[in-house]
């Protein structure tokens, strides 16, 4: 059934995982339509920020904080994961044998790369705080501190998710639940990525032009 | 650490302050002694309500009951009644907050009896209470209850994520009551305007509960949202394409995408201004770099489609309404629905006209004020297509129906206050009056209240299996109808003199004789729930005359009548196929009702799940321990949530297969029973030969 697999490309099963592949039809959809809420809120803080800029307060502004270099090497960590995981999906989807080991190891570099996405955030805004720029200095860094954390603790957060997923691969094996569960982390996590492409848009290449 | 500062860090800033009659045995002065009187008398009723609850069940011993048959059940109708049991709690307080603050206001000249304080809660409360504890639990119950009937499903799309955006709703009405008996509450109004909602001027816990309040009720409104939505795109019976599903359905649809896109930047602004008042950020403050500004556009990014989320079911509950009690088909099917969605994209465009006296230039005022005015062209065509459905149909003056003529009336009124409204000139006249204040409890009462007390008459032997009594709805409906006039319409008269909304007293002798008619309107009001309650009782004492098995007592058109009141668990022992508008009208007519089907298959039901009341009684754990500073206490209510959700990841065993011999065995014995219960014409609709078995319309006329 070509029709069927082209659908959703990227995120369903294909009949050969008919039952999976049924179920994932109302899941990946409702995971999606949760996403889009996500999307107005990030949209909103992307907002918030922007009418905040000139809300200095005396404090320091973005070119005093912000640096390029760890944002472009946060921004290739993160891209770098979306790939793995993407990865992972295609040997879920495509790999006869059903075998774990590869979906593991894609699911592992994934995870590391997205937690160190994670540490090298949080040493950023440590040496953003040591620079003066605490939330509680203005507007614009409340603003600031309100959307790109934000963003990090999306990313924890799916981390922590991809961590039970695994729990439940190494408990259950690659059942219907484990399978479904990870086309819809999968759509959080490319979300993720998009989302900080607007962020590096915005904040850091805007802020410093 | 000694065992004083481990009670410290126990109750944070707990305190015998927190007490409702605190100040009146510490400080007792005529005006402390009054106001904690009836603080106290408030708490008081809520905890003599829950000890009663808690005494009566543990008396019938219902625990079991309760735990096993409601709260831990996935049957989006059983939650769906659960929610509306919420919403009728809610209401009676905040009716009761209601009637406190008219007797104030109708001997407020020059004082009254309430201190400001004391007024500021209680219309805070009052305000929160009806949009976000009455209101939204109430059309969230109706549209999980009928919905998925009505589309011919078996359940919603998430059965668990339902029973979670209950728990969480209810969390935030508890914490609402929990701010009686540990008070205070907010005094900064339903919308929470900072500064004045800031630490600087607000310092006490009242916002705090206002903000956990309303946060947990906007997660589980968009986790709502979204379950009905995906119901909607995906779970709809073979043939149920989107223009054959019953009106409702669409103003269900629409409602629900308000939701997924109008609750974040509500969830935004409460917890940004959590952000200002417990970590000292700057978003809203007047110093630091803060911007008030930007909250009023947030909250009113949430606050104008919100009124279309309350106001879009009740429209869909008229649809029905009158189509079915005026024995005709929907006029206009098509118009209504699309007015229905230009109603909800519109929705959108109008925020700024809840602020238009707050500095912006005046092209921007009237941009809004024209996309305001045009929300006005698809209301009227709706209002139009319900008088032509009435027109030559064979109307029923039901208690639905009554609710509905109450209605249309209304709500005509109240649009064309709002279309005065939406000028911003005559906008900065009457802005901050009770002009105001009358125009959308005109709005909001008839176009949502209404409604859902129509939606709970009509669906209610749907639920249950019996028919709610007919004498008592219509005092009720009468008198809801009469009360609203009466407290309401004085209102726009004092607005036009001048006089100011939120104000506990006043010094001009001309408003007092419309206080006093609104005093007399509120009485009408209270009457009226009294009406309500009356009714439950002799209805449940006397339901055995009123049982319709058969399950179709108002010659129903949609799929929800066709099938057993009370419904099934698994709702259609087959799922029907659909090939028309109206399915279920057709087939009476056509004689294709109550066929046997040619087989039957097993049924996947949701197994019961304890995650949502976990879910729910850790998010008020968590919202408290915020509220109060009980730090323990706010950090295990937030591991608990997260731990019971990552357990859930593991649960496998999660359906129950019915087999398809007790569907058989259920369904056959029913049509048995269809076939001999005599069917009934529409004049004997409301006595106890109604078992719910009705001459089509259309038939009767012929005979």
């Amino acid at each position: 059934m070509n029709t069927e697999t082209g659908r959703h490309p990227g995120l369903n099963l294909g009949s050969g995982h008919a039952e999976a592949h049924g179920e994932a039809e109302a899941l990946v959809f409702g995971f999606w339509v949760f996403m889009m809420s996500d999307l107005v809120t990030f949209g909103l803080l992307l907002a918030t920020y922007v009418t905040m800029l000139d809300n200095l307060a005396g404090g320091p502004g973005p070119k005093d904080l912000f640096e390029l270099k760890p944002v472009f090497i946060e921004t290739l960590v993160l891209l770098t994961s979306s790939l793995t995981y993407g990865m992972a999906i295609l040997s879920l989807k495509h790999d006869p044998g059903r075998r774990l080991r590869p979906v593991l190891a894609w699911l592992g570099l994934t995870l590391m790369l997205g937690l160190a996405f994670v540490a090298m955030e949080a040493k950023d805004l440590h040496a953003l705080q040591a620079k003066g720029g605490a939330p509680q200095r203005s507007g614009f860094l409340s603003a600031f501190w309100a959307l790109v954390p934000l963003h990090a603790l999306h990313v924890a957060a799916a981390a922590l998710w991809l961590v039970a997923i695994a729990a439940q691969i190494w408990r259950f094996g690659l059942d219907t639940p484990v399978k479904t569960a990870l086309l819809r982390l999968g759509v959080l996590w490319h979300f993720l990525d998009v989302v900080w492409i607007a962020i590096v848009s915005v904040v850091f290449l805007g802020g410093l032009a | 650490m000694t065992l004083a500062g481990l009670l410290d860090a126990a109750l944070g800033r707990l305190d015998w302050n927190a007490l409702p009659f605190w100040e009146m045995v510490t400080h007792p002065s005529a005006s402390s002694i009054i106001n904690g009187l009836i603080a106290s008398g408030a708490a008081g009723i809520m905890v003599l309500g829950a000890l009663v609850t808690i005494w009566a069940l543990t008396r019938h011993r219902l625990w079991g009951t309760l735990w096993r048959d409601w709260l831990t059940s996935l049957d989006h109708k059983k939650i769906g009644i659960m929610y509306v049991v919420l919403a009728f709690v809610m209401l009676a307080r905040a009716l009761a907050e209601a009637s406190v603050m008219r007797t104030q206001q109708a001997v407020g000249l020059g004082g009254g009896f309430l201190s400001p304080e004391h007024f500021g809660q209680l219309f805070s409360t009052h305000g929160t209470i009806m949009i976000f504890f009455m209101a939204m639990p109430f059309l969230t119950g109706v549209i999980n209850f009928v919905m998925p009937l009505q589309i011919g499903a078996r359940d919603v799309a998430f059965p668990l994520l339902n029973s979670v955006s209950l728990a969480l709703t209810a969390a935030g009405a508890a914490l609402v009551m929990a701010s009686l008996l540990f008070t205070p509450f907010s005094i900064g109004g339903w919308s929470g305007y900072p500064p004045f909602t800031e630490t600087g001027f607000s310092p006490d816990v009242g916002p705090d509960y206002w903000i956990w309040a309303v946060t947990l009720s906007s997660l589980g409104t968009t986790l709502a949202g979204m379950n009905f939505a995906v119901t909607i795109y995906k779970k709809r019976a073979p043939g149920m394409t989107m223009f054959r599903m019953p009106l409702f359905c669409w103003t269900a649809l629409c409602v629900s995408i308000l939701m997924i896109f109008a609750m974040p930047p509500l969830t935004l602004a409460t917890s940004m201004l959590a952000l200002d008042r417990y970590l000292g950020f700057h978003f809203f403050t007047n110093t630091g770099g803060g911007d008030p500004m930007l909250y009023a556009n947030m909250f009113w990014l949430f606050g104008h489609p919100e009124v279309y989320i309350l106001i879009l079911p009740a429209f869909g509950v008229y649809s029905e309404v009158i189509s079915t009690l005026s024995g005709k088909k929907l006029y206009g099917y098509t118009s209504l629905a699309l007015a229905t969605i230009c109603i909800a994209v519109l929705s959108f465009t109008v925020w700024v006209h809840h602020f238009f006296t707050m500095g912006q230039s005046a092209s921007l005022n009237a941009v809004f004020g024209i996309a305001t005015m045009l929300i006005g062209i698809p209301t009227g065509v709706k209002v139009y297509d319900w008088m032509l459905t009435l027109y030559r149909g064979r109307v029923r003056l039901g208690v639905p129906m009554i609710y509905a003529a109450g209605f249309l009336m209304l709500f005509v009124i109240g649009g064309a206050t709002g279309i005065v409204l939406a000028n911003p000139s005559l906008d900065y006249v009457t802005h901050n009056t009770l002009f105001l204040v009358a125009h959308f409890h005109n709005m909001l009462i008839p176009g949502l209240l209404f409604g859902m007390l129509a939606a709970y008459a009509f669906w209610f032997p749907k639920a249950f299996g019996f028919r709610l009594e007919e004498k008592w709805g219509r005092r009720a409906a009468v008198s809801w109808i009469a009360g609203f006039i009466l407290a309401f319409f004085p209102l726009y008269g004092l607005g036009l003199l001048g006089m100011p909304r939120r104000t506990v007293a006043f010094l001009e002798p001309a408003y007092l004789p419309f206080t006093l008619i609104a005093l007399v309107g509120a009485g009408l009001v209270l009457f009226a729930f009294g009406c309500l309650v009356a009714q439950l009782v002799v209805s449940i004492r006397e339901r055995d005359m009123r049982r319709v098995p058969v399950g179709d007592p108002w010659d129903g058109r949609s799929l929800e009548w066709s099938i057993p009141a009370p419904a099934p668990e698994w709702n259609f022992a087959v799922l029907p196929k659909v090939e028309t508008r109206d399915p279920f009208t057709e087939a009476k007519e056509q004689g294709r009702a109550y066929r046997s089907p040619e087989g039957y298959e097993d049924i996947e039901m949701p197994r019961h799940s304890a995650v949502g009341p976990i879910v729910g009684i850790a998010g008020f754990a968590c919202a408290f321990g915020l509220v109060w500073y009980m730090w323990w206490l706010a950090i295990s209510g937030a591991l608990l949530s997260l731990g019971a959700m990552l357990a859930r990841g593991f649960a496998r065993d999660t359906v129950r297969i019915i087999a398809a011999a007790e569907v058989r065995e259920a369904h056959e014995s029913w049509l048995a029973m269809v076939r001999a219960t005599p069917r009934i014409p529409r004049h004997e609709e409301n006595t106890p030969a109604n078992l719910g078995h009705a001459i089509p319309a259309s038939q009767e006329e012929q005979s």
